[in-house]
Parts: structure tokens; C-alpha cells; sequence
């Protein structure tokens, strides 16, 4: 019995899991009544009414009216129902809580690259630990791609130019498919991977196993440096550019007039496409590094920048 | 119901009169024709074609799944395929089936006019649909087109190494043809009723056709612009949707869906009006609801341009804008529902006969509401996050699409058959036929909602091997599926020279085409009809009574 | 295509003269309509994009040639007002007039193209047509190549209408001139207005967007 219910239903690994699926039980036990009352009803009316059967077939008398009200209105009070039940636990799903490991994706054609926020990088395989929180911060080098984890119930479009997440706390240990769900060229059914749900435990281990030469905040640091970007941006620089530590998820007020949250889109934006975004008070003469930098490389310096915010408000 | 008395009809005897068949006989007389009967007959030979081309890849297809490996053909060949299996499916067989077949022939006969508006339209769209298809098949055999029916930016525009835009310009001149036969419907439709058939009183065949057109009209060009633009983008290096520049690829994914999803309402409105003619006529009962199944057909067209978001729940667009898509698609999914239940009333006190196009008719009923139901899954944002892009979507549609529209096409041809050829098809055959499609569409594409829950996405020549067992499964209820397809052919084929010669109105129906003869003269009727009463009158108590005197 | 002078065509599909009369003027406006839909794309995208880059738009628009475009938007409207008046000619049967007016209209719809001829081919000089060679002297050049790439598509698909116009008024023309096609039966000279009309209108829309932006400071 519990064989051939998982030869026909995924594996639950995760917190979205089990609330998705209550959903989908009750959207199936829903579907069956109506599916089996219309099917019922009309083999019944085809049985007692066919051709020949000696049956009265007096036309009822009364309008239609009330039925038609009857099947409008029923369905549209049970969608409403359903539609707000799903769109609360769909609310939870777009936001990831606060304090997730963050794990930077960038999709290529046709592989998965993954880098940990030590540093460390994986190429279609994803580590994580059960139990805690984590957020996909991801991005593609090409085409758009697709994270699809089904035994987690995630699944998040994986766009070229802009930052997408998708986040989930790992449940179940084990070794879950990773999917790309998003056509993406001749090998598209072969950008597949597996995601290790371990033991806190084991995960450190994991971890430990092979030594790591920088983290990513390092790393990141290193590229702000050879980049040039420390030239401008630092507090004795002879060009007018704004500092940028403890920048980030501050408001930050633009040339034209509006305000935007300094987040991770932004900071990749400012790098990729310096005068989208102008902050208010400078000039827009920041080079854009489009095309002369990697997916990675703007990753780490995201990373770098936000470490120092977090490690400024630590100080205070 | 026309002045012109039931009774009267059989005394046109068919063979003294030359019918719209044989009055002119030289191929130059078909290919130049602009009769609406004719023009239906040129389509329904060219997207037979189609549907047999679209079939083959997808036999192909289903065969390279029966192992979880890409053994029969690589994957390119594969993506190959289904590219090849959605386009030509889609634009040269669904799109046009019933609008342009048994539409070009009934909507004047059902309203009782000579002809559509414009007749050298009406043929220029068949013209445009077939350079369209030529298009298109120049770019299937030249090497073949890898970037899925959605034709997704950056992929199309920048990655793939196919014959992108020979394709995209074949879609987008049968586009045109498809806005031509639009804009011709619904013209006639508001000009050319013959008197007394007042807008109350249309069949619903008329009105799903009007709301059919209305979306062919104002949907089509956008795709249009769509396309040119992705086209130009290739072309040319730049463009709208190249995030090089600045562009944004989700534009495009918003304009394809803005035509692609009222889309899939012009594949579906035209079925729900076969159904409306068959159910009442075979269970000699008035559509239960009239006046809630017309406005329904509208209501549908309408809320069907509002709803095209709900294909972009992952794609990262904002999440309000996800939660608006998702009730405006619960709210379309009512109208649906209201035509399920009238047509299961209108069952109630009939006097209900089961040939072939009744059973197409209640098989019809059963899928649809399966599809219509599967569909709330996907309105569900928190599920279609899930099943979004999965085996579970390609059940959904091809419920709806074979299960609904295939079946309801295939219901109306037969339902039609004698008059447009004159002849009856073989009952027995028909029946069987109609059972064969039946058990092998289910056995084919139910495995594929448990498979796509399951996580199994869509595109995947090679997959997990867990999943090889229902893929099996679906592989062989698509062998049954296509020799059901092939039995029709057959006898209807068989039935042109060997068919029973067919009456008047050998169902008794109601309704202005079955007034004139069988096959119809070129100009349809003999005098314009007067129309007194509205549609579906029928009465299961007199056909009892009719029944119980031919048995004494 | 003549017919005698009194009797306008019937085709036979139709019961009477007012039922054709109908018929062609609905699908006329079902046509425009499926026009508006095919600008509407296009439009959709200016709109997203100038909004996303209100300053490289701004940038972009401050290199069209103003007089150019100004000059076309006053040549195009002049047309519509000579095809007005001989929408009106052929209402009132008055042939001569009816022709000169249409060939009046022909020319200012070629004298726009060829405005914009010599528009393009500045444009083109100064590199100012997307793709390898395209440069230009911006904030951000990316941004204003994605103003120009819309620049020209809009104003080519409406060129392209323009063309298209002015090929179908010298047809007209030479049938008003030759025959009595349009004596007593002046729906598709009605007809052929609104579809220059339309074509007038979209320029309209253009000249604003496209040259007029930010060009206050």
C-alpha cells in the first residue's frame, strides 16, 4: 500500500510540502464530487430517459432560473474559498523568513553552478542541511532556466539580467531530483541534479571535508578590489562615488526624485547597468561592467556588500 | 425554425438538382471557388493533412518515452518533435478545425444566407492558411525548429539553431488567415441573418462562433507582432526582449500569452457549440438554459483576455500580480462550469438516442468537465507552483484540446456528414471508433496528471526511471488513441461512394441547414428562409409518440 | 469592374444595397481594429520601456530630427483633410474632383515617405541604426539603442502602412478615373478614408512619443 503510494505521490522533504499538499487533497476531493455527481446524474438521465423507456416526460414546469443562479453562485463562493487559501500559503512561499542560509544558482546551459555562502561550489548537486531555512538566490548565464525541486514543492523561474529566490526549510533527509522545468535548449532534459537533505551534523562534516580557499564574502572582496571598484568607492577617493559600506537594505534616494531599497537587484543592477538606478547627489560616470564580468563574480561582490552591512550593524 | 415546412423538405429530390458538389467539376473550379460549402471542404482536407502530420510526431514522441533513455531519436530530434507536434497541432489543425470547416460550411446555413460576407476572403484565408502551412513544413524539412511551441525568448531569439523564422513567418500568415475568417463571421453574423432570426433566437453554434471570431480578430494580431518581433530580434541581433540592451524577456512571455491563452478558448468555444446542437438533437429536449449558455460563450470570450498571467505564476513576475491572474481564472472557470450543467439538463425528460455523434457529445461532457476541473489546480497558485510546466499542465491541455475539441470535432463531422457529402457514415464502424478514441485518450493522458504530480516536467526525452511505468502506460493508450484516429478516415472515406444516400434531415434536427437539401445547392437555400421561433424545438414527448406509431 | 451607372454592385450574397453597405463598413472597423491590436503590441513595449528608462528615452528622443517629424505630422494631417473632402467628392458623384482629390492625397503620402527617406538615411549616417555599427553619445548608450531599436520599428510598420496607403489611393484613382466603379456607390472610397485616417492617427501617437519626449528642457 505505502509502495504504491509513492509509486503515485512524491516524497514530502519539505516545510511546503505538507501545505501544498493539503490543498491539492481537497482540490481532488472536490473535483471527484463534482466530477462524479455530473457523471452520475447524466449516465442516470441517459439510462431512464433513452429512447423507448416508458418514463413520464412531461417537461417540468418552472423556470430554469434557479438552477442557473444555483451553478453560478455555489462555484463562484467555493473558488473564492480556494482561491485565498491558496494564494495565503502561495504569500508564505514568495517569502523566504528571515535568517536563511543564502546559496547563490546560476543556471548555464545545460548545468546547475552552486556556490555556498563559504565559498564552496557545487555543479548540479546542492548540500543542505534538514531543518533549516534556505534561500536560493539565483540567476542564469543564458537562456531562462528553471529550479524545480518536486519533493520540496518549489519551483521558481530562473531569468537572464535579473535575481530571482525560492526558498524552503529541508524536512526529511535524503536525496531528493533537481529539475530544470524550463525548456532551455537541446539538453534540457539532462540539466538535472539531486539535492542531499543531510543531518546538521553530517552537513558540517560535509562541509569540512575539502578545504575551501576563501569564502564567498572574501572572494567577493577580492574581486571589489582587483575590479577597481574600491578606487572609487572608498572614503579618500578623489572621485565623487558613494560608500558603500552598510549600503545595502537601506533606502536609498535616486536623481530622479524616487527611493528604492538598496536589495540585491539593486546592487546587481548598480554593477550591470550603473545608470538604471542613479543615486541623488551623483554624477552618472560609473562604467558599466556588463559583459566584462562573470554571473559569479557579481555574485561574491553582492555577497561582499552585504557583509558589510551585517558586519557594520554588528559593530554598532 | 423556418417558415419552410419540415415535411416539405423531402420532396427535393437530390440528384435532379445540381448540388454546391457538382455543378462545376474542374479542379480550377475548386481552387478558385468562393462558395463558404466548397472553402470548408478545402480546409477540411488541408488540416486533416495537418492533424496526420502533428500525429506522427507525436507517435514518435510517445514511442521515444517507452524508456526513460533518448534511444529512438536524440534529444534534438526530440525537441524537434514537439516543437513540430505544438505548432502544427495548434495553428494548423486546432485553431482552424471547427471554426474554419464546419463553420465556413454551417454559419450561413444556420442563419440562412447565400454565402459568408466576403466570399474572395473567405478563400483568400484558405490561401493564406495553406502558404502559411507551407511555411511551415519548409522549416520542418529543411532541418526543423528546437525551441517549443512557445518559441520563449532569449532561447528563440538568440540561442536556438533552427529554422526560427521560416516557422514564426508561417505562423504568422496563417495568422492572418485565421483574422480573415474571423472578421468574415462575425460580419455575417451581424448583417446577413435571414429575417425573423433575431440574435435570441441563433443556435449557440452561432454564438460560440461570434465569440470564437471576436477573439480571432482582436487576439491574432498581437501574436502577429509578437512573433515579427522575435523574428526581428534574430535577425537583426536587437531588439525588444534582449536583456543585452536592456530588454526584458518576460515582455514576451506576456504578449505570447495575451494571444496564447484566448487562444486556447477560440480551440475550445467552437466545441461547446457543436455540443449545444448535439445534445438537444439527440435527446429531443430544448437546451436546457439558453439564454445562460449563449452568454456564458461571451462571458468566456471576454474573461479568456484577462487571465493570460496565470501562465507566469514562476516567472517571476510580481506576486500581486499572480494573486489577480489567479482569481480572475477561477472566475472563468464559471461559465464553463454553467454549460456543463445545462447540457446535463437539458438530458432530463428526453428521449435520448445514442448514434455516434451523441456519444461524441456525452464523451465530450465527461473530458471536459475532467479538464475544466484540472484547470483549478493550476488557477491554485501554491499547486501550479508545483505541477507548473509538468506532465500534470500536458493532461490538463490535451483534456480540454483531444478530449474536448478533437472529440467534439469529430461528433460535428459525423453529425454533419450527410449534408455536407449527401451520404450517411456506417454506423457500427463510427460507434466503434468513437469507444476506441475514448479508452485510449484516457489510458493515454490520465497517467500523465499522476506523472506530472509526480514531478515529471514536460520536454524530457529523458527522464527519471521511476517514472517509466506510467510513461508505458501512456504510450500505449496512444496506440489505441491513433488507430481511432485512423478508423474514421476510413469509413468516412469508405461512406463517399458506398455511404447510404442521406435525407434531408435524417436526425430530425432543428435548424435552418437541415431545411435545404442534402448536399445543399451552390446559393444554400431555394427561397430565403423566414425564421418565426427560436432554436431547439424539440419535443421528447412527440418523438415517443412518433416512435410508438412507426412500431404498430 | 464597371458597372452601368445607376446601379451600384450587388454581389450575390447580399439581399440589398444597405445590407453590402454594412457589411463592408463593419469589416472595415473590425480591420482597424486588428490594426490597433497589431500598433498595441508595440506600443506596450514603448510603454514599459520608457518607463523603465525615462532617461535614455529622454536621450534618444533629443537626437530625432524634430523638424522632420513635425514637418511629416503636418504633411499627413493635410492628407487627411484632402481625403476627407474626397470621401465627400465621391458622395456627391463628382468625379473630377473625386480624382484629383485622391492623387492630392497619393502625394502627400509619398512626400511623407520621402521626408522620411531622407530622415533615415541622416540617421543611418550617424550611426544611429541599432545593431553592430550603432553608436551614440548617451549616459547610456545601451539604454538609447533600445530607444532607437523601438524608434525604428514603430516608424518602419507605420511607413509601411503609409506605402501600402498611397499604393491602394493611386489604384483607387485610376478606377475613379477609367470606370464608373465608384459612380452612385462610394462605400470603398468611404472606406479607403478611414483606413488613411487610421494610418494618420498612428502618426500622431509617434510624433510625441518618439520626438517630443523631455524635449521641454
Amino acid at each position: 500500500m505505502r509502495q504504491l503510494f509513492s509509486f503515485i505521490f512524491p516524497d514530502q522533504a519539505s516545510n511546503l510540502a505538507p501545505s501544498v499538499d493539503a490543498i491539492f487533497f481537497a482540490l481532488v476531493v472536490l473535483c471527484s464530487v463534482i466530477t462524479l455527481l455530473v457523471f452520475v446524474v447524466a449516465l442516470f438521465f441517459c439510462v431512464r430517459f433513452r429512447r423507448g423507456s416508458k418514463v413520464d416526460r412531461t417537461p417540468p414546469k418552472g423556470g430554469t432560473l434557479r438552477f442557473e443562479i444555483a451553478w453560478t453562485l455555489i462555484p463562484f463562493f467555493v473558488f473564492c474559498g480556494l482561491f485565498f487559501w491558496a494564494a495565503d500559503v502561495y504569500f508564505a512561499m514568495s517569502r523566504p523568513p528571515g535568517g536563511a542560509t543564502e546559496i547563490h544558482v546560476v543556471g548555464k546551459q545545460w548545468m546547475w553552478k552552486i556556490q555556498h555562502p563559504d565559498g564552496r561550489r557545487e555543479i548540479n548537486e546542492l548540500h543542505v542541511p534538514v531543518g533549516r531555512p534556505v534561500q536560493l538566490i539565483m540567476t542564469s548565464e543564458d537562456v531562462i532556466h528553471d529550479f524545480f525541486v518536486p519533493a520540496f514543492r518549489a519551483k521558481q523561474d530562473v531569468v537572464p539580467g535579473r535575481y530571482t529566490t525560492e526558498w524552503f526549510t529541508p524536512t526529511k533527509p535524503g536525496r531528493y531530483h533537481l529539475f530544470c522545468s524550463q525548456y532551455c535548449g537541446t539538453n534540457h532534459s539532462t540539466m538535472v541534479g539531486w539535492v542531499y537533505v543531510m543531518e546538521p551534523a553530517e552537513h558540517a562534516r560535509w562541509l569540512n571535508q575539502v578545504a575551501v580557499s576563501e569564502s564567498l564574502v572574501a572572494e567577493g572582496e577580492r574581486h571589489f578590489h582587483s575590479r577597481g571598484c574600491s578606487g572609487c568607492h572608498a572614503p579618500n577617493s578623489q572621485i565623487h562615488a558613494p560608500l558603500l559600506e552598510g549600503i545595502y537594505g537601506k533606502p536609498v534616494p535616486l536623481s530622479d526624485g524616487t527611493i528604492v531599497i538598496a536589495d540585491e537587484q539593486y546592487l546587481r543592477d548598480s554593477i550591470l547597468l550603473p545608470n538604471k538606478q542613479v543615486a541623488a547627489g551623483y554624477e552618472p560616470i560609473m562604467p558599466t561592467f556588463q559583459g566584462r564580468i562573470s554571473e559569479e563574480e557579481v555574485n561574491a561582490i553582492v555577497a561582499y556588500l552585504k557583509h558589510l552591512t551585517d558586519s557594520e550593524r554588528s559593530q554598532q | 425554425m423556418s417558415a419552410v415546412p419540415m415535411q416539405a423538405a423531402p420532396q427535393y429530390a437530390p440528384a435532379l438538382q445540381p448540388t454546391y458538389l457538382n455543378v462545376q467539376r474542374t479542379i480550377r473550379s475548386w481552387l478558385l471557388t468562393t462558395d463558404h460549402k466548397r472553402i470548408a471542404l478545402l480546409y477540411m482536407v488541408s488540416i486533416t493533412f495537418f492533424f496526420f502530420v502533428g500525429g506522427v510526431a507525436a507517435t514518435l514522441m510517445r514511442l521515444e518515452l517507452l524508456t526513460p533513455r533518448a534511444e529512438l531519436v536524440t534529444s534534438e530530434t526530440y525537441n524537434k518533435l514537439f516543437t513540430i507536434h505544438g505548432v502544427v497541432m495548434l495553428w494548423f489543425f486546432l485553431i482552424p478545425s471547427i471554426p474554419t470547416v464546419l463553420g465556413n460550411f454551417l454559419v450561413p446555413l444556420m442563419i440562412g444566407a447565400r454565402d459568408v460576407a466576403f466570399p474572395r476572403l473567405n478563400l483568400a484565408s484558405w490561401y493564406l492558411f495553406m502558404v502559411g502551412g507551407a511555411f511551415t513544413l519548409f522549416s520542418i524539412i529543411t532541418g526543423g525548429v528546437d525551441t517549443g511551441w512557445t518559441f520563449y525568448t532569449p532561447y528563440s531569439s538568440t540561442y536556438s539553431n533552427g529554422h526560427v523564422v521560416a516557422m514564426a513567418a508561417g505562423i504568422f500568415i496563417a495568422g492572418f488567415g485565421s483574422i480573415a475568417t474571423g472578421l468574415n463571421f462575425i460580419v455575417t453574423v451581424h448583417t446577413m441573418r435571414a429575417p425573423g432570426l433575431t440574435w435570441w433566437r441563433l443556435p449557440i453554434f452561432i454564438w460560440s462562433l461570434y465569440t470564437t471570431s471576436i477573439i480571432l480578430v482582436l487576439a491574432t494580431p498581437v501574436l502577429a507582432i509578437t512573433l515579427a518581433l522575435m523574428a526581428l530580434e534574430r535577425i537583426f541581433g536587437v531588439g525588444f526582449f534582449n536583456p543585452a540592451i536592456g530588454g526584458d524577456p518576460l515582455l514576451f512571455q506576456h504578449l505570447f500569452w495575451f494571444y496564447s491563452h484566448p487562444a486556447v478558448y477560440i480551440m475550445i468555444l467552437p466545441g461547446m457549440g457543436v455540443v449545444s446542437e448535439l445534445i438537444p438533437c439527440f435527446s429531443r429536449r430544448p437546451l436546457f438554459g439558453y439564454k445562460f449558455v449563449a452568454v456564458a460563450s461571451v462571458a468566456i470570450g471576454v474573461l479568456g483576455f484577462l487571465v493570460w498571467g496565470h501562465h507566469m505564476f514562476v516567472s517571476s513576475q510580481s506576486i500581486y500580480a499572480g494573486m489577480i491572474f489567479s482569481i480572475l481564472s477561477f472566475m472563468v472557470s464559471i461559465p464553463s462550469a454553467i454549460k456543463v450543467f445545462n447540457w446535463t439538463a437539458t438530458l432530463y425528460k428526453g428521449s435520448i438516442r445514442f448514434q455516434t455523434p451523441m456519444l461524441y457529445a456525452l464523451f465530450f461532457i465527461g473530458l471536459f468537465t475532467i479538464g475544466g476541473l484540472t484547470g483549478l489546480f493550476l488557477a491554485c497558485l501554491a499547486i501550479d507552483v508545483h505541477v507548473h510546466d509538468t506532465y500534470f499542465v500536458i493532461a490538463h491541455f490535451h483534456y480540454i484540446m483531444v478530449g474536448g475539441m478533437v472529440m467534439a470535432y469529430l461528433g460535428g463531422i459525423h453529425f454533419w456528414w450527410p449534408k455536407i457529402t449527401g451520404r450517411m457514415y456506417p454506423e457500427l464502424p463510427a460507434k466503434l471508433a468513437a469507444l476506441t478514441v475514448f479508452l485510449g485518450f484516457n489510458l493515454t493522458f490520465f497517467p500523465q496528471f499522476i506523472l506530472g504530480y509526480l514531478g515529471m516536467p514536460r520536454r524530457y526525452p529523458v527522464y527519471a526511471p521511476e517514472f517509466q511505468v506510467l510513461n508505458v502506460l501512456s504510450t500505449a493508450g496512444a496506440s489505441i488513441l491513433a488507430v481511432g484516429y485512423l478508423l474514421p478516415l476510413t469509413y468516412l472515406l469508405w461512406s463517399l461512394r458506398y455511404g447510404r444516400i442521406a435525407t434531408p434531415n435524417p436526425w430530425e434536427a432543428t435548424g435552418l441547414e437541415w431545411t435545404t437539401h442534402s448536399p445543399p445547392p451552390k446559393d444554400n437555400f431555394e427561397t430565403t428562409p423566414l425564421v418565426t421561433a427560436g432554436a431547439y424545438k424539440y419535443d421528447s414527448q412527440a418523438a415517443e409518440a412518433q416512435r410508438e406509431v412507426a412500431h404498430v | 469592374m464597371s458597372s452601368s451607372p445607376t446601379t451600384p454592385i450587388l454581389a450575390h450574397q447580399f439581399e440589398d444595397a444597405t445590407q453590402q453597405r454594412d457589411a463592408a463598413t463593419i469589416g472595415m472597423w473590425l480591420f482597424i481594429a486588428t490594426e490597433i491590436l497589431f500598433f498595441g503590441g508595440m506600443f506596450l513595449g514603448y510603454t514599459v520601456y520608457r518607463y523603465t528608462y525615462p532617461q535614455a528615452f529622454a536621450e534618444g528622443s533629443q537626437h530625432t530630427l524634430i523638424w522632420f517629424g513635425g514637418t511629416n505630422a503636418a504633411v499627413l494631417l493635410i492628407s487627411s483633410t484632402t481625403m476627407a473632402l474626397a470621401v465627400h467628392a465621391a458622395s456627391e458623384n463628382r468625379r473630377a474632383l473625386l480624382v484629383s482629390l485622391l492623387l492630392g492625397t497619393a502625394s502627400l503620402g509619398a512626400l511623407f515617405l520621402v521626408i522620411k527617406g531622407f530622415e533615415y538615411a541622416h540617421e543611418v549616417k550617424e550611426n544611429l541604426l541599432p545593431g553592430s555599427s550603432f553608436h551614440i553619445v548617451a549616459a547610456e548608450p545601451l539604454k538609447a539603442e533600445m530607444f532607437f531599436y523601438i524608434y525604428w520599428l514603430m516608424t518602419g510598420f507605420h511607413a509601411l502602412h503609409v506605402a501600402i496607403g498611397v499604393v491602394l489611393i493611386l489604384i483607387f484613382a485610376a478606377r475613379a478615373f477609367f470606370t464608373n466603379a465608384f459612380v452612385n456607390h462610394d462605400t470603398p472610397v468611404d472606406l479607403l478614408g478611414l483606413y488613411w485616417h487610421f494610418v494618420d492617427i498612428v502618426w500622431v501617437f509617434l510624433f510625441p512619443l518618439l520626438y517630443l519626449v523631455d524635449r521641454h528642457s
